[in-house]
């Protein structure tokens, strides 16, 4: 147990090993401890900042989806007044239609009407003109007597 | 007892505490010292060969393995070495933050080699004590003490770096002048008692290495006396008393590495501060 040289080799020897943990020890490890930390503050910061991004999105969706939803119900809304339309013009329509062929049909049935009493008119004429040429035997001549036959034929 | 049972118990116990020491011996000349009554004769010019290799080897096995760790680190998922380096060195951290108030690079590499290495040379302290002399006896080699920490040149040549650094921080944050203006006018500021102050502050200053190395020193000399002794008992006994004690030495191996660390950081942080 005595003093000696150990002491000074002693010292020596914690002078170097001090000065590589400085140089080579503790920076590595102490830079990776340090960047840990901050990593994982930074982690925890992201998640936060996330989580409010998150609902904010919701929130954009959800309003979203509210909009198409009112568009949805307007454009059905239209829709539904075009085809109330179309179908009261069709409606429209087809009464006229309708009206028309009523008053053609009965402007043909007024030609048929008069065409006809045309025909009975000249028929009644000539069936009188017969029976007064039976009545009268020959004295009438029915060449002196057309014009007033036709008169009387006229005012039936 | 492995040395034989015609050996005394004093003789067994002085071996076990003799250091393998290598010097000029005035009648030998250079060489291996046998026995104390050698050892001593070779004065101041001998070197404890033990002491040395075994601390250099622990402090080597303290470099090697957290500068393996240091290259492996990663930000990312930490290994189980990595995890067991960072936990120390956040301890090592958080003990400097705590005791040391001031900025230097310097103090927690520092603190962190004084820590795990004075750790791991206590750690020898774990191995029985028969195993170390026995081992290299039966390889020639006379003497061998396990421990460095048992060895007061051990722990006063660590104290007497941490002195060196003591004194250099306080020349350099307070310049020679403040250094010397300290010395001299503390506790009593009145020139008529400078000599006085300057008595007691060389005092407290050379105190603070010696209490340093001597309480590691003292801690663990009496701790290996103990362990020595207790294997003096009969073989079947040995066991009832060293396995407490070598639990109760886990605890005191930690606690001693653990108290010259912070002192020494709290001897360099009063170093720093300006009165």
């Amino acid at each position: 147990m005595n003093i000696n040289m150990t002491l000074i080799g002693q010292t020596i020897a914690f002078a170097i090993f001090v000065w590589f943990c400085i140089k080579y020890v503790w920076p590595p490890i102490s830079n990776a401890l340090h960047e840990r930390q901050k990593k994982i503050a930074d982690g925890l910061d992201a998640a936060s900042r996330a989580s409010r991004d998150l609902e904010l999105a919701q929130e954009q969706a959800e309003q979203t989806l509210r909009e198409s939803k009112e568009q949805a119900s307007q454009i059905l809304e239209q829709a539904h007044k075009r085809s109330t339309q179309m179908v009261e013009e069709a409606r429209e329509q087809a009464r006229a239609e309708g009206e028309r062929i009523v008053a053609s049909a009965r402007d043909e049935i007024e030609q048929e009407i008069n065409r006809a009493k045309d025909d009975l008119r000249a028929q009644v004429s000539r069936l009188a003109v017969t029976g007064a040429e039976r009545v009268l035997e020959a004295s009438v001549d029915e060449k002196a007597h057309r014009k007033l036959l036709d008169e009387l034929a006229a005012e039936l | 007892m492995a040395a034989g049972s015609d050996v005394t118990a004093a003789g067994y116990i002085q071996h076990h505490l003799q250091n393998l020491t290598f010097g000029y011996h005035p009648e030998n000349g250079w060489s291996l010292a046998h026995g104390a009554e050698e050892a001593r004769e070779m004065g101041f010019w001998a070197i404890h060969l033990d002491t040395m290799g075994w601390s250099i080897a622990m402090g080597v096995l303290f470099i090697w393995l957290f500068r393996k760790a240091g290259k492996l680190a990663t930000t990312g998922v930490p290994g189980a070495l990595q995890n067991a380096v960072e936990m120390i060195i956040e301890f090592v951290e958080l003990t400097v933050r705590g005791a040391f108030h001031g900025k230097n690079p310097l103090i927690a590499p520092l603190a962190l080699t004084l820590f795990v290495w004075i750790f791991l040379m206590n750690l020898l302290k774990l191995v029985p004590v028969d195993y170390a002399p026995e081992l290299f006896a039966r390889m020639g080699i006379e003497y061998m003490k396990l421990v460095p920490t048992t060895d007061p040149n051990a722990t006063l040549g660590m104290a007497i770096g941490v002195f060196f650094l003591i004194i250099y921080y306080s020349c350099k944050v307070k310049g020679v002048g403040g250094f010397a203006r300290e010395l001299s006018l503390t506790p009593f500021n009145h020139w008529s008692l400078i000599p006085f102050n300057l008595v007691m502050e060389i005092i407290g200053l050379l105190v603070k290495p010696l209490s340093l190395g001597l309480r590691l020193f003292g801690n663990m000399f009496a701790g290996e006396v103990i362990f020595i002794l207790i294997a003096l008992l009969p073989f079947w006994a040995i066991w009832l008393l060293d396995v407490p004690w070598a639990i109760f030495h886990i605890l005191v191996i930690t606690l001693q590495a653990f108290i010259f660390t912070v002192l020494s950081v709290v001897y360099l942080s009063q170093a720093h501060e300006h009165h």
